[in-house]
């Protein structure tokens, strides 16, 4: 079955490139194609859907994922590099978009090497088995006595291209999930801190993201959010309104109201001035900020017990019983959420820098009461990510506007207040632990309570969980919970509990939320940790010892002694204090050991993290410099939550709508941090992108302890009470 | 309300036409088509669409392009030689792998470069000052202030 395999490129924009022409560096941007592949099955158990090896004998990867800055870019070429025996160079990779990749569905919860990262594996090791099966029949030799390197494959004194051998067809076949893999092997390229190239692009000022694309006759966009949650437009004079000088088209759909001018300036002029004459109803009531947590704690609930083992209701003269509190919490990137959308009649375009093209397609096509088919959505990186932000709301924003618009570029750029204020946050959480030690110091019981709103409102095919969907007339219903497994990530100790309760208290929160990076691990493991360490206390015991006599898990422990002989000879002086933590991510994911040293102003309250030592065991590292930008990143990351972060409102609505009232750790409070990686190459790798966000607010509270004497419980740190 | 204003950009002559009021920010991106500045904020609180205004690095993004028809302006592309070599702190970047998403890169770039140019062997913590406009949301900053001193080392060997 031999067909024509090239692919039909259109132009939509200032780039055409065939596709088998492609540059050497990388997929533009820009350019995307448009009729369907003729043969590629994009099904996850063909070879095909993952790779394809190119006339110029070059491989081109295909991930469903997206770089967010975590560097899956340059770890999928290394994982394929490494079955391929292929110089890095010779490959290109190719991000996820609608019918050139496969749905893998969304880039989050540390899972791209794990998911992506593994198939591709697989799937170049069995492209290099029938590569070499066929260049076997073709030279006439022995399979064993060839030998592939750089795109050819070598035997005796014959040589054969990887396209020659093809024949300008795709690899035939089925991933081979028994194939022999190099990588635990050979490791040329994987576990090599190989750099990402991307970052010299970035210094250089090229076009990275979505932010940047430009297209000729392209048209930028504002939109004019409601003043507050749920509020709708009472009075809009429209007509008045489209007499303003250098508007393009004004867009009003019920309760969303966009603009669109020449000139980005201009866009935003016309906002700030057609926004200003809207007359808004009152919106959704606030609770008092204050009375947050009382306010939470007295919603309806479903109560669910997730964990129950033993008897938590022993009684015991050693008990800790603490309340927890976490608020809610910003992705708040750098640069706030864009999109480009184009409407050429027939189709509808959008580049964004979303999760997952897959499901927004889905959700945007029935939002938009489109045929799935009919839209087409390709991701280019973004700033930041950490979650669920506002890439989703803004690309439907601006397909809404391009659908009004059709044959032109419309770029819709959020402002910073768009940002601050509608994005998904991560959900306050209430975690209450009574803990208890038997008489020779162990854990005897563990009674946890979590309150929690869900973890995850991705775009889910209903409209509901695009933001657009709120400003609009018809009712889309609330999304509700939605996905709840993040309230008890990581809510059982990973520790030896002979008596264990773990139970669940779900709530609806007045905030719009979902998924932020580490879920509800984060309150959990803040809560955990800070409850060991009571019970190291009142044991008696070393905190690390504690915690490694109940831990039966030998990478555990082994993690928990590199920490300790790590910062054995730091010495802290007064108000001076060194906190330890662990936690293997979703219990079974990356396991972290954490250490804090804060130093404690007491006539301000004042608390300086001074210097954060992680230990970290991901399992086998694909590589190793990015696995230690990802921990480093989270670690600076978490301290900024527990020091800084909280999302402020009032009756007026969200208050923390920039930097000023949101504020976060800049770089005079930054603290020295240091990663050592434990690679075990026999083991499955494992995503680690989060695993370092929960151990270190842990580290830093217990080490305000050790300083102070003060169990902080509540986030962020309250300078108050440290003061002495 | 449009005006032909002259510019100095990375040592060329640019002459557009645009209503003077417009942010700098959005002349150097949009008319320019320079990616360097980003917009972040658009309230100069996050440093992430810096630019040397006459070598002193400042947020572009409330910046009237008016205002800068005077001035020499580089941005972060402008920090490259004629024959690609990057500047020692945009190279100091690439090596350290200073960057995860890479949104903010460009306003640590220019506020290191123009601290350097300042002061040749500033401290960690004058580094750590002369960043303080710039918002990082990956946490890199580690990597930022290493990358920062090793291009101060380079360039007094």
């Amino acid at each position: 079955m031999r067909k024509d395999r090239r692919m039909f490129v259109q132009q939509l924009g200032c780039l055409s490139i065939g596709f088998s022409m492609l540059p050497t560096t990388t997929v533009l941007a820009e350019s995307f194609t448009v009729a369907k592949e003729i043969e590629r099955n994009l099904s996850k158990e063909s070879v095909n859907a993952w790779l394809e090896i190119r006339e110029n004998g070059r491989v081109l990867i295909y991930t469903g994922k997206l770089e967010l800055g975590q560097g899956i870019k340059t770890a999928v070429a290394q994982i394929a590099a490494e079955e391929l025996n292929m110089r890095l160079d010779l490959i290109d990779v190719q991000m996820a978009e609608t019918e050139v990749t496969p749905d893998e569905g969304f880039t989050a919860a540390s899972m791209s090497i794990e998911s992506s990262g593994m198939s591709i594996r697989l799937a170049s090791a069995t492209a290099r088995e029938i590569l070499l099966k066929m260049a076997s029949e073709s030279l006439n030799l022995s399979k064993e006595s060839l030998k592939m390197e750089d795109g050819n494959i070598f035997g005796a004194d014959k040589k054969t291209s990887l396209f020659e051998l093809l024949k300008g067809q795709h690899i035939e076949g089925k991933v081979d999930e028994n194939v022999e893999i190099k990588a635990k092997t050979v490791r040329k390229y994987v576990g090599q801190p190989v750099p990402r190239s991307d970052i010299e692009a970035m210094v250089r000022g090229q076009s990275v993201f979505v932010q940047d694309l430009r297209f000729p006759g392209m048209l930028h966009a504002r939109v004019v959010h409601p003043p507050k949650y749920a509020a709708k437009i009472i009075q809009f004079d429209e007509e008045n309104s489209k007499n303003w000088p250098n508007l393009i088209q004004l867009i009003r759909k019920d309760h969303f109201v966009g603009v669109v001018a020449e000139k980005e300036f201009e866009a935003i002029q016309l906002a700030e001035k057609i926004g200003g004459q809207i007359k808004w109803d009152s919106g959704q009531n606030m609770p008092e900020q204050k009375e947050l947590k009382n306010h939470l704690k007295n919603l309806p609930v479903e109560e669910e017990v997730q964990e129950n083992k033993g008897d938590v209701g022993q009684s015991s003269k050693t008990m800790v019983s603490r309340s927890f509190f976490k608020p809610y919490l910003m992705h708040a990137a750098n640069g706030p959420s864009c999109a480009v959308a184009f409407f050429d009649g027939t189709v509808l375009h959008v580049w964004s820098h979303c999760q997952g093209t897959y499901p927004l397609r889905r959700t945007l096509a029935n939002f938009l009461e489109m045929p799935e088919e009919k839209v087409h959505v390709k991701a280019v990186p973004g700033s930041g990510c950490f979650g669920h932000n506002g890439a989703n709301d803004v690309a439907t924003e601006a397909a809404l506007i391009a659908l009004e618009l059709p044959n032109k570029h419309i770029r819709l750029q959020w402002s910073r207040e768009d940002e601050h204020a509608w994005e998904p946050y991560g959900t306050a959480m209430i975690v209450d632990i009574e803990a208890s030690l038997d008489t020779n110091g162990r854990i005897a019981t563990w009674d946890s309570h979590i309150w929690s709103d869900g973890h995850s409102n991705r775009p889910n095919s209903n409209p509901n969980t695009l933001l657009p969907s709120r400003f609009m007339n018809k009712d889309y219903g609330h999304h509700g919970i939605g996905y709840r497994g993040g309230a008890w990530r990581n809510a059982a100790p990973y520790y030896s509990v002979p008596n264990l309760r773990v139970t669940s208290h779900m709530f609806l929160g007045p905030l719009r939320v979902s998924s932020l990076r580490s879920l509800g691990t984060f309150t959990n493991i803040f809560a955990i940790e800070s409850v060991i360490d009571d019970l190291s206390e009142k044991a008696g015991k070393d905190p690390i010892e504690f915690r490694m006599e109940h831990l039966d898990d030998p990478r555990a422990v082994e993690c928990l002694r590199k920490l300790q002989d790590k910062i054995k000879s730091i010495s802290v002086i007064e108000n001076e204090g060194l906190g330890v933590s662990f936690s293997r991510y979703k219990n079974e994911t990356s396991y972290c050991a954490m250490a804090a040293k804060v130093s404690v102003e007491r006539k301000t309250g004042q608390v300086k993290v001074q210097k954060l030592w992680a230990m970290v065991d991901a399992g086998e590292t694909i590589n190793p410099d990015g696995l230690k930008n990802q921990t480093e990143g989270g670690m600076i990351q978490s301290a900024s939550w527990a020091l800084k972060e909280e999302v402020k409102f009032s009756s007026k609505g969200i208050t923390s709508l920039n930097w000023a009232s949101y504020p976060i750790l800049r770089y005079p409070e930054i603290p020295e941090v240091e990663v050592e990686i434990l690679d075990r190459v026999e083991q499955r790798p494992v995503g680690a992108g989060e695993a370092s966000m929960a151990p270190t607010t842990a580290a830093i509270v217990n080490a305000i302890y050790k300083a102070t004497g003060v169990r902080i419980v509540s986030l962020p740190v309250d300078k108050e009470l440290l003061k002495a | 309300m449009v005006e032909t204003l002259t510019l100095q950009v990375n040592g060329k002559e640019h002459t557009v036409d645009i209503n003077p009021e417009t942010p700098l920010l959005y002349v150097l991106r949009n008319e320019l088509q320079l990616n360097g500045p980003k917009f972040g904020c658009g309230l100069q609180q996050c440093g992430a669409c810096m630019v040397l205004v006459d070598g002193e690095a400042r947020p572009s993004c409330r910046f009237p392009v008016k205002t800068a028809v005077d001035s020499e302006i580089r941005t972060l592309a402008g920090l490259i030689k004629e024959d690609g070599e990057l500047h020692p702190v945009q190279q100091a970047f690439v090596e350290e792998q200073a960057a995860q998403c890479g949104y903010c890169l460009n306003g640590m770039v220019m506020s290191a470069v123009s601290l350097l140019e300042k002061k040749q062997n500033p401290t960690e913590e004058e580094i750590r000052e002369a960043l303080a406009i710039n918002i990082c949301r990956c946490g890199v900053h580690s990597r930022v202030i290493k990358a920062v001193t090793s291009a101060v080392k380079k360039a007094r060997p």
